[in-house]
């Protein structure tokens, strides 16, 4: 692809959404009032397992302003259970506890007030009566036969228990000259937006329509609300202008929805979920990935990586959720971006009495990274080798691509020795090793952290019929709607909600670019879900291609017509004519500007060419690029493009203290065209902050008696401006053969390898003690004590 | 019920409410002003920082009743407003100059810890901004665009009469 010259993309622009949430005129759920409205508070279980034997709601009742307390039985009865996209018809999901509670922080009941804080205090006063039952928090303790099922009517713990064996992985074993098998495990945790998730649901019984606001990042979200509800599709108008707080995969709220669309209806007013924090780190769509890997690893004496056996066990919690997924998603970059000939893969996913799991940036990929960037540092150490020049022997080279991974994915492009080497010159990396040195001399740990991974994007649903083969799905489509008005202004319609992704940017700059219209003048806005086309929200890093794709392409449509009416009007064929920034060029000189046609498409049928439509308006729904097919032997296309990430960091920590401190931080990206530069850096630094975390600091904990420990922002730590450091970009382009503009996906840039990058960093602070730390979060303590018990 | 009157973004404000109301949810629900936002509610995010006569609060921390007669600065006191609307101040202007920010929920409360920072050191180094964000988490950003956005206004401020500088700071 030749280097091509943009107006608008690529370039520095001011993201236009910026401007109301710096003034605090962001339309976020909590901002909404509606008259009438009444609010909804949960009753949280106490116990990790317990069969419920009543609930008390009488005095709660009594008190003034109390509409109504809701039961997990009364609900249950008028609602269809929650989907989850597994054959597991006996893991049945309601959104408040029926007969059993199976987690501590699960919903039992809910109580209607007229106000959240009247709410709150009627939950005092319910009594729950409930025998506790025996509870099992360990993902391989759930496996165990002896170990009692979190739902006794499935029989077992496990949801998901799928064996992969792509290409000649026994061969390839029997082949090298070396194996070396590692555990390592990703602790649960999670992105953990500011704002908790909300949703209001009016419904007007005369127009039998249920409208609901919500702050959701959540695919078919109006057809599960509808479904559970027992709603035809077009009796619920789930409204996009509303801001959401951040989500990075989390937000996804349909048991808060159905909850609480339920109770709108039943009592006619408009209601509100707000989650307190306590609500959402306990019970809300708060807890990500919990993975246990154990992995053996075949390769040759030079370096070569044969050959990957891995074992991934995922603690999904007491229900389904989209959890088990988050093991499908990671099949489609399963060698990272290393040539690796066969990998057989084990993916299990089991019920516990945790949180449910829920999806979180990057679908399951960045613990997979982790373990893959793992493998290669230990391999490297076994050999005695360098750990950069084992994964430059390794990587995919430039000139294999498209490269066919054995798990059935086309890699698009990529130039991952390229990046590497403007990052190893960008950091200085001769500099950084003798920084590192320096400070071993100066009595400190400091280590180097070397990660490479991929980032799939385009957000097809692939895993799910490659992980449920009775589901269908072969499309993930995205769509945009354009007009121009009477007096020829653009307005474009997208048809989700967003979360800071900058969608509005992204499809006033495409269009501007297609259009050649500053993206200043065209408006963007977001009809409630029956005035949209299909679209399948923002998840799998897929909005840049799919949505900056439809848009694209609906541009081009009016386009055509735009030609196609000067053609007519000037009397030339559309080949002897050129569009020029609104206007329309003939070969003669004359011009068509964009004003007439405008006038002619508005007003002048009669000028007209026959049987053309007045007007100027165009959609496009989009199919994923390359994902047209259902897997076939266990293999299936899952991505159209492949961004590619390195990281680079030098950390050190005082070994009696062990809290580590980042010197120097550099990545090198690669995502191909970039839309609006200053989006894509934003992603990729506030991803890496999210790994920063992951590696450090944030997990959910439970104790001994399946209780959550970390339930606070003062438990539960996040990384603040202290402990996320300087982060250099290094950029690079290859541009993707399947997007409109070469453009891949850049949301889940910087976390999906930081995890690995910082662990990496910090075991090779600890390496001369003969430590390896093969769990995340590595947190303070694990550092000081893993050095005292390896010094004293 | 307690009788509360105190002056917000330079205006008298009086409203009834119960003693156990926050200043936060007093702001949202009685003065209707949603900008401060709740993220956490125990004090530990920033995302409902204002200001009182200049110095960064907690607003879920105090509770409504303890503000009275105070002198508070909300995000809605930044820049302009009413007929003014959409005329950003010169922090917000540098926000959206370095995108430092992405869903805008911790936005309100950056700025305005930015805005108190600034108001008592016109010229701060790296570490002095870190250090005075340093109470606010935001979790799209990772932060850095958050500091190239407070330097830039920093630098903005202390050259008042220049032309808008041209180097936006997009890495
Ligand atoms: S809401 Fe006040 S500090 Fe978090
Ligand atoms: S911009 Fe989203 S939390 Fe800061």
């Amino acid at each position: 692809m030749t280097e091509q010259k943009y107006k608008f993309l690529s370039t520095p622009r001011r993201p236009v959404e910026d401007r109301r949430f710096v003034a605090g005129r962001g339309k976020f759920i909590a901002d909404l009032d509606r008259p009438n409205m009444l609010h909804v508070a949960p009753l949280a279980s106490h116990h990790a397992a317990a069969v419920i034997n009543g609930i008390d709601a009488s005095a709660a009742l009594a008190m003034p302003g109390v509409v109504d307390v809701i039961t997990g039985a009364e609900l249950a009865a008028a609602v269809q259970p929650l989907m989850n996209g597994l054959n597991t018809p006996n893991v049945r999901r309601f959104p408040l506890a029926v007969d059993r509670v199976r987690y501590a922080g699960e919903w039992v009941c809910a109580v209607v007030a007229e106000s959240r804080a009247l709410a709150e205090d009627a939950l005092e006063k319910i009594i729950v009566d409930a025998t506790p039952q025996p509870f099992i928090l360990d993902a391989e303790a759930a496996l165990l036969e002896t170990s009692a099922p979190v739902h006794p009517e499935h029989g077992s713990n496990l949801l998901l228990d799928r064996k992969f064996v792509w290409g000649p992985v026994d061969d390839d074993f029997d082949a090298a000259a070396h194996s070396l098998s590692f555990s390592v495990t990703w602790g649960r945790n999670s992105t953990v937006p500011i704002e908790t998730f909300g949703v209001l649901a009016e419904w007007n019984g005369w127009d039998q329509m249920l409208d609901i606001w919500a702050s959701i990042q959540m695919p078919k979200y109006a057809d599960q609300i509808a479904r559970s509800l027992d709603l035809p599709g077009n009796a619920i108008r789930v409204h996009y202008d509303v801001d959401v707080g951040g989500s990075y995969g989390v937000k996804r709220g349909i048991k808060h929805s159905v909850l609480v669309g339920y109770v709108a209806r039943k009592l006619g007013c408009p209601v509100r979920l707000i989650e307190d924090r306590l609500e959402n780190m306990r019970a809300g769509d708060a807890h990500g990935p919990e993975r246990k890997f154990d992995i053996t690893i075949a390769f040759d004496q030079d370096g070569t990586v044969r050959s990957m056996k891995m074992r991934a066990l995922d603690n999904a919690g007491a229900y389904a959720g989209r959890a088990p997924f988050q093991l499908g998603k990671p099949i489609s970059a399963i060698v990272g971006p290393y040539q690796i000939n066969s990998v057989a893969y084990h993916a299990l996913s089991v019920t516990t009495n945790k949180t449910v799991q829920e999806a979180v940036r990057g679908f399951g990929q960045a613990p997979t990274n982790y373990a893959i960037e793992t493998a290669m540092d230990r391999v490297a150490k076994y050999l005695g080798m360098d750990r950069l020049a084992l994964r430059q022997k390794n990587l995919i080279r430039k000139d294999q691509f498209p490269y066919l991974i054995p798990s059935g994915s086309y890699y698009d492009s990529g130039d991952y020795h390229a990046v590497i080497d403007k990052v190893l010159a960008a950091a200085d990396y001769p500099a950084m090793l003798a920084e590192r040195d320096r400070l071993r001399d100066a009595g400190m740990m400091a280590g180097i952290g070397i990660a490479a991974c991929l980032e799939p994007s385009g957000g097809n649903s692939s895993f799910e019929p490659l992980l449920n083969q009775s589901n269908q799905t072969s499309t993930w489509m995205e769509s945009c709607q354009v007009n121009i008005d009477a007096l020829g202004k653009l307005t474009a319609r997208i048809h989700t909600t967003s979360s800071g992704q900058g969608h509005e940017t992204l499809v006033s700059t495409v269009l501007g670019e297609v259009m050649q219209i500053d993206p200043e003048l065209i408006r963007i806005t977001r009809p409630n879900s029956l005035e949209s086309l299909p679209g399948n929200s923002p998840v799998g890093s897929r909005m840049a291609i799919m949505l900056g794709g439809a848009a694209a392409r609906a541009g081009e449509k009016l386009k055509a017509k735009i030609m196609a009416i000067a053609a007519h009007r000037l009397g030339v064929a559309i080949d002897q004519l050129r569009y020029e920034g609104g206007d329309v060029l003939a070969h003669d000189g004359r011009r068509f500007t964009w004003d007439e046609m405008v006038e002619l498409a508005h007003r002048q049928y009669h000028n007209l060419p026959d049987g053309m439509d007045p007007g100027l308006a165009s959609f496009d729904i989009m199919q994923v690029p390359t994902g047209d097919a259902l897997p076939v032997d266990d293999k299936v296309q899952m991505y159209p493009c492949y961004s590619f990430e390195f990281h680079l960091l030098l950390v050190s920590f005082d070994p009696i203290i062990g809290r580590p401190d980042i010197h120097s931080y550099v990545i090198g990206h690669d995502c191909g065209t970039v839309i609006n530069p200053a989006i894509v850096s934003g992603m990729t630094y506030g991803g890496i902050a999210h790994g920063i975390g992951a590696a450090l600091f944030e997990e959910f904990a439970y104790d001994t008696n399946g209780q959550l420990l970390t339930q606070s922002f003062l438990d539960y730590l996040m990384p603040s401006s202290h402990e996320v450091p300087a982060i250099q970009i290094v950029k690079h382009c290859t541009p993707s053969p399947h997007t409109v503009f070469g453009q891949k996906g850049s949301g889940e840039s910087g976390y999906l390898g930081a995890p690995a990058a910082v662990s990496a960093a910090i075991n090779d602070a600890v390496s001369g003690l003969g430590i390896h730390f093969e769990k995340l979060p590595i947190r303070m303590s694990a550092i000081s004590d893993a050095i005292a018990a390896k010094t004293s | 019920m307690n009788d509360v009157t105190l002056t917000i973004n330079g205006k008298p404000v009086s409203g009834v409410t119960e003693p156990r109301v926050t200043l936060l949810d007093f702001l949202r629900d009685v003065a209707g002003l949603k900008g401060t936002h709740a993220g956490c509610e125990h004090g530990v995010c920033g995302a409902c920082t204002v200001l009182i006569d200049g110095t960064a609060v907690r607003s879920c921390l105090m509770l409504a009743v303890q503000a009275e007669g105070e002198d508070i600065t909300t995000i809605e006191g930044i820049g302009g407003s009413g007929a003014r609307a959409g005329e950003l101040g010169v922090i917000q202007d540098a926000f959206c100059e370095t995108h430092g920010l992405q869903c805008g929920y911790c936005t309100p409360g950056m700025i305005l810890a930015a805005e108190a920072l600034l108001s008592v050191n016109t010229d701060p180094t790296e570490h002095e901004v870190r250090e005075a964000i340093s109470g606010n988490i935001c979790r799209c950003t990772g932060y850095v665009q958050i500091v190239d956005a407070i330097l830039l206004a920093a630098k903005r401020l202390g050259q008042r009469n220049d032309a808008v500088p041209s180097d936006a700071t997009l890495a």
